[in-house]
């Protein structure tokens, strides 16, 4: 890889102290190109949400280094740094304040970024993500899921960032729902030339949003795969077979039977 | 799921308060208010709880239009006299009339309360917040010194100070806010906690928001619903407390008519003549019971999780 | 089918009433259960919990419940006093809950609850109790019932827990089990094991099961019947095996709406929904 957009070098992350201290995420190392999306895969506790916390900087208790753009990222952010790089968190119903209308929760990052056009910014948003202007003014209990997960992911894109930290954004929604937004997040990487990390635990998601796979268990990035081997089947853990067989849906098998 | 039957008879105010698609923030604010005041209203015992609190507030402002006679007009001929069409409840020991003097004591009642209620409510909303966000060093030097506020009864607290700063209205008011701030800011601390680990807090943070703005514009909107229900709760302490001190000679002065006053002063008849400490006595509980009532309701209305 | 469905319901309807409106949570909504896996998908407002629910008598107080038929085996479930519906629940119709986290006494012994389980719908001594309890998480292929047997609630993983909760709800041998997104808080790799457990348990039992679920693929596999639910309504029902030849466009819809492994694609098909649905006939 020439000159990878984000890269992570020897990352560990430990909870706790000593002798009762959990080794979270262990030696991962992975690199993604610009525009390039990448995913991670493993099931709870594996410590994939643990990594997109440490990169987004929730967490600067880690070992190893983050680089972004080439230059390693201090454990404290800067404001610059936010706005090159964002998340999407996984319950829309979680990561929205309860108290404020759609446009303060979008007016907010503009005023701390001090950017001008405020107004036409989010009236540009809104209809990036597919809302109405009649948005502006709701407030999130008033919203479907699917709703507030688009007014999160136009949070995130009013500072227009490069790179796109996304937490299982779909995980707490309908299936219908989660199409739309995984197309809208398609649209939005091509349109915009984004980055993506993608964290999941269905490989189906992930193998549909991704170009390069690592699939995690125990804190260990166990095996890196493209998202033709991980459709063709071309596995070399137990694991990973394992985890593909428990994911396969049951009309595809039986498509599979039938044909 | 869909709604089968709109609202009937849509004024244009409702339909204004109820349009699905608000036009601007402020209509979006006010709907919310609507949907709060139509939620309490459901609340039987809150509205009752409302209700008995307007009739006193209304009784503070109004008293001198619906007083019968000078408060403080002495008829010593006419002392512990039973109620009567003269005086609809009664005379006191100096023959003065109770049922005037019970209005113009809700005034100072009110006045007690509601100060308070503003000292506490902000000091503790401040102290809370600040230590369950920052926490650390912050929160234990904060928390030991709140405890050590509530290790006492809040009354004997309470004597304690107004001793120290001497008796009267004022003081009173400023011993009950010292004893009234620490459990508020106890609440405000938890609440703090559970929010400061909450996504949209996160989110904030990675929009580049200082701690102050976080903990100004997001965390304290959030425990202010809890806070505001806290208080009115403790209203009805706070009023106890102010009768307490007044009972015991510490608060309001005779011959102020302040109701923990008059319920000390008629202790000395309540074998002989009980419906001179009876009267005091039932405003008080009323207006306890009232804030409680109230205080129950604002807490789910406001509770931010139902919209 | 049997000519006697160990439940049968017509016509349920489940209206919310507040104020100003009237929620239509379930409509219309008929089919009778033999001894089978019957699953019951929808996405989220689709009334597939009510129904459930309906059927415990669980409904929250707003709840307005009217149906022309809603019986299990003899008993009118809609004119059973609240005592019958006691010694119903639990003993004859038993209920999972997607977190065991919130159905288990975090302060009791898993096992004793399980024992507890066992008293409360089959008098017996607390030895025998315990030996059922025993033999009960042996069936849920916990290996180690013994040490399990003493943990508490917070002690064991989610997995586990499930299988707890299956062993407690089947200790008393129910005819009807009603599970309400039994796994969707599990792993995939700990879903197929639970899932199997129940499978297993289900079957030598007897016992007919409603699975509620918002997982297409999950309940094809598992399920004898599937049961298509939209906004209340039933638009469909047919063996799972045929879940792949589904003609109803909402089925079709959220089938086509999921990504899949073996058929890469540059853009999710979205459904498409229309009103009228609500209006056709039920789909039986």
């Amino acid at each position: 890889m020439q000159n990878p957009y984000l890269e992570l070098k020897d990352l560990t992350i430990r909870f706790g102290h000593g002798a009762s201290g959990v080794v979270a995420v262990q030696q991962a190392e992975f690199a993604i190109e610009e525009g390039e999306s990448y995913g991670l895969i493993g099931e709870s506790g594996c410590g994939k949400s643990t990594i997109l916390r440490a990169i987004a900087g929730l967490n600067p208790h880690y070992e190893g280094r983050i680089l972004l753009d080439g230059t390693e990222l201090p454990k404290q952010r800067g404001k610059a740094l936010f706005r090159k790089m964002q998340m999407v968190f996984q319950d829309p119903y979680a990561s929205l304040h309860p108290r404020k209308m759609v446009q303060n929760v979008l007016i907010e990052p503009l005023q701390i970024m001090g950017m001008d056009r405020k107004q036409e910014r989010i009236d540009a948003i809104l209809s990036d993500v597919g809302l109405d202007a009649g948005f502006r003014y709701r407030f999130p209990h008033e919203l479907s899921g699917g709703q507030r997960q688009r007014i999160a992911i136009a949070r995130t894109l009013i500072v227009e960032p490069r790179l796109l930290l996304l937490d299982e954004p779909t995980s707490a929604l309908d299936v219908s729902v989660q199409a739309e937004i995984l197309n809208l997040l398609n649209r939005l990487r091509r349109d915009r030339g984004l980055t993506y990390l993608m964290v999941s635990h269905d490989i189906a998601v992930i193998a549909h949003m991704c170009d390069r796979i690592a699939i995690m268990k125990d804190g260990r990035m166990l095996e890196k795969l493209t998202s033709q081997q991980v459709r063709s089947g071309a596995v070399t853990e137990d694991y990973t077979r394992e985890f593909l067989a428990a994911s396969a849906p049951a009309v595809a098998r039986e498509a599979a039977q039938a044909g | 799921m869909t709604d089968i039957s709109p609202s009937p008879r849509p004024s244009t105010l409702r339909a204004w308060l109820t349009d699905p698609h608000p036009h601007s923030p402020a209509q979006a604010r006010m709907q919310q208010l609507w949907r709060m005041w139509r939620k309490l209203r459901r609340n039987g015992s809150a509205l009752l709880g409302l209700t008995i609190l307007l009739v006193i507030a209304c009784a503070a402002i109004f008293a001198p239009l619906v007083a019968t006679h000078d408060i403080y007009a002495q008829d010593l001929g006419n002392r512990l006299a039973l109620p009567s069409a003269e005086h609809w409840l009664g005379t006191d020991e100096l023959g003065r009339d109770i049922y005037s003097r019970l209005l113009f004591g809700a005034r100072i009642t009110l006045y007690i309360a509601f100060l308070t209620a503003i000292i506490s409510a902000p000091v503790g909303l401040l102290i809370g917040t600040l230590s369950g966000y920052l926490g650390g060093w912050v929160d234990t030097v904060m928390m030991r010194v709140t405890e050590v506020f509530l290790a006492f009864p809040s009354l004997v607290l309470a004597l304690a100070f107004v001793s120290a700063l001497g008796p009267g209205i004022n003081n009173a008011v400023i011993a009950i806010s010292l004893t009234a701030w620490p459990p508020i800011a106890r609440l405000a601390r938890a609440e703090t906690m559970i929010i400061r680990h909450s996504d949209y807090i996160s989110a904030v943070r990675l929009q580049g928001a200082s701690a102050l703005r976080i903990l100004v514009r997001h965390v304290m909107p959030m425990c202010v619903p809890s806070v505001i229900a806290r208080v009115t709760l403790n209203m009805a302490s706070i009023i106890l407390s102010a009768a307490g001190l007044g009972f015991l000679g510490l608060g309001a002065q005779p011959p102020s008519p302040e109701w923990g006053a008059m319920l000390s002063t008629a202790r000395e008849f309540i074998l002989s003549n009980s419906y001179v400490a009876a009267a005091p006595g039932i405003a008080i509980l009323m207006t306890s019971i009232a804030f409680n009532l109230v205080g129950d309701g604002l807490r789910d209305v406001l509770d931010p999780r139902h919209g | 089918m049997t000519p006697e469905p160990v439940l049968s319901v017509r016509n349920l309807n489940i209206r919310f009433r507040d104020e100003t409106r009237v929620t239509h949570a379930v409509r219309d909504l008929s089919f009778d259960l033999g001894v089978e896996k019957l699953g019951i998908v929808g996405e989220s407002g689709s009334g597939k919990s009510q129904t459930g629910r309906a059927l415990m008598r669980l409904s929250p107080p707003s709840a307005q419940i009217t149906a022309e038929r809603l019986r299990f085996g003899k008993l009118d479930l809609l004119k059973a006093s609240e005592s019958q519906m006691m010694r119903i629940r639990g003993n004859e119709i038993a209920m999972i809950l997607q977190d065991p986290k919130y159905s288990l006494n975090p302060l009791i012994r898993v096992g004793k609850q399980i024992a507890e389980a066992y008293r409360l719908h089959r008098d017996g001594s607390m030895r025998d109790a315990r030996d059922h309890a025993m033999a009960m998480l042996e069936k849920v292929h916990i290996r180690n019932p013994e040490r399990v047997y003493n943990l508490y609630p917070h002690e064991v993983s989610g997995g586990m827990g499930q299988r707890i909760m299956i062993a407690m709800m089947l200790i008393a041998e129910p005819k009807l089990i009603i599970a309400d997104e039994p796994t969707s808080a599990l792993d995939v790799t700990v879903r197929r094991q639970v899932l199997s457990v129940l499978q297993e348990l289900v079957e030598d039992a007897g016992a007919s099961l409603i699975f509620i679920s918002h997982d297409l693929n999950l309940v094809a596999d598992f399920c004898d019947r599937v049961m298509v639910m939209y906004q209340g309504r039933a638009l469909e029902t047919l063996p799972s095996a045929e879940l792949g030849r589904a003609r109803h466009p909402y089925t079709r819809g959220l089938l086509d709406s999921l990504p899949r492994l073996d058929h890469p694609c540059a853009e999710l098909a979205v459904p498409v929904r229309d009103p009228a649905w609500l209006d056709a006939p039920s789909g039986q």
